[in-house]
């Protein structure tokens, strides 16, 4: 039976890859004064509503992740299902 | 021969590149529509530059998808020619016909200007209108076209002769200085292992006449022309 859910997705870059954009706001919080803050990594997030059966829901936000919310060869991704 | 050029919404270099093969060239040349599934009996494929989408979510992550790039894939697969430039190799990696992708240039900003390119293969269907070695200028434009991939990836692809063009000094050298985006091993240009898929960040089309600064993009042209030509490739595979 189909219902309505609603996910968080995470997207972020895979550990050793460059981070231009982490790397510059790290840099402007030490100019700022903040030196405590020793590295920033960026990442993105999308907020999904699926209309799925509950067997299916993870298979399918799973798919749309590695297909075109991720690119598998330079990001990871962490699903969240919300209740 | 026929060239094809594929126009995505956004694309911005496909009137620029149509023209460097009809006017420059000689060679007949039809744009192919992103919605299409024809390729419409072309011997060779161009993915021009631009901001197809509106490179949203990722340069390149939404053209694959679209109608014309499941034939441009089909082409390849069967060994016909395509060539990515600028935002059509960020299409071609994400597509997944070449290996690694084009991540945000390291200094953060859009770049625009003259570089100098090494051609590390002469017997590519790409290049063999260049010498080993030779030095082209040619320019870039882009924010992303900064070539990654894990290091042992990079070392394969050297080793596969998969490298077509580097970024160097213009005594060819390959250098920091020269490197205008931070792409691992100043890789400029890359080819899957087939050799018949290529992908480059610096805009040949836009180095086709003197009075652009630079005839030496001409010389990919000529190649492309000069590979279709010599061997009997199959119309509408």
């Amino acid at each position: 039976m189909a219902e309505n859910r609603k996910a968080t997705v995470y997207v972020r870059l895979k550990d050793g890859v460059l981070d231009p954009q982490g790397v510059t706001i790290q840099k402007a919080l030490g100019q700022m004064g903040y030196n405590d803050f020793l590295s920033v990594r960026s990442g993105r997030f999308f907020e999904l509503e699926v209309n799925a059966d509950a067997a299916d829901v993870e298979q399918r936000i799973d798919e749309v992740c590695s297909r075109l919310l991720a690119n598998p060869v330079i990001e990871s991704y962490k699903v969240e299902l919300n209740s | 021969m026929k060239f094809g050029v594929v126009t995505f919404p956004g694309s911005n270099c496909d009137y620029d590149t149509y023209a460097s093969v009809r006017h420059i060239l000689g060679e007949e040349v039809e744009f192919l529509w992103h919605k299409s599934s024809d390729l419409a009996g072309c011997d060779a494929v161009i993915l021009p530059g631009g901001f197809s989408y509106g490179d949203y979510l990722r340069a390149g992550a939404i053209a694959r998808f679209s109608p014309i790039m499941q034939e441009v894939v089909r082409f390849a697969r069967s060994g016909g020619l395509v060539i990515g430039i600028c935002n059509g190799f960020q299409v071609l990696t994400e597509v997944g016909l070449l290996p690694g992708a084009l991540i945000r240039n390291s200094h953060l900003r859009f770049s625009c200007k003259q570089v100098y390119l090494r051609v590390e293969d002469e017997k590519t269907p790409f290049t063999r209108s260049c010498k080993q070695g030779e030095v082209l200028q040619i320019p870039i434009a882009h924010g992303e076209g900064n070539y990654y991939s894990f290091d042992g990836d990079i070392r394969q692809l050297q080793d596969s002769g998969q490298i077509v063009f580097r970024y160097v000094s213009c005594d060819g050298e390959v250098t920091a200085e020269s490197n205008p985006n931070g792409s691992c091993d100043n890789i400029a240009g890359i080819m899957n292992v087939e050799g018949n898929v290529l992908g480059m960040m610096p805009h040949p089309e836009r180095a086709v006449e003197k009075i652009l600064g630079s005839t030496d993009g001409l010389k990919i042209l000529e190649s492309i022309r000069s590979a279709c030509n010599t061997t009997s490739m199959v119309r509408n595979r």
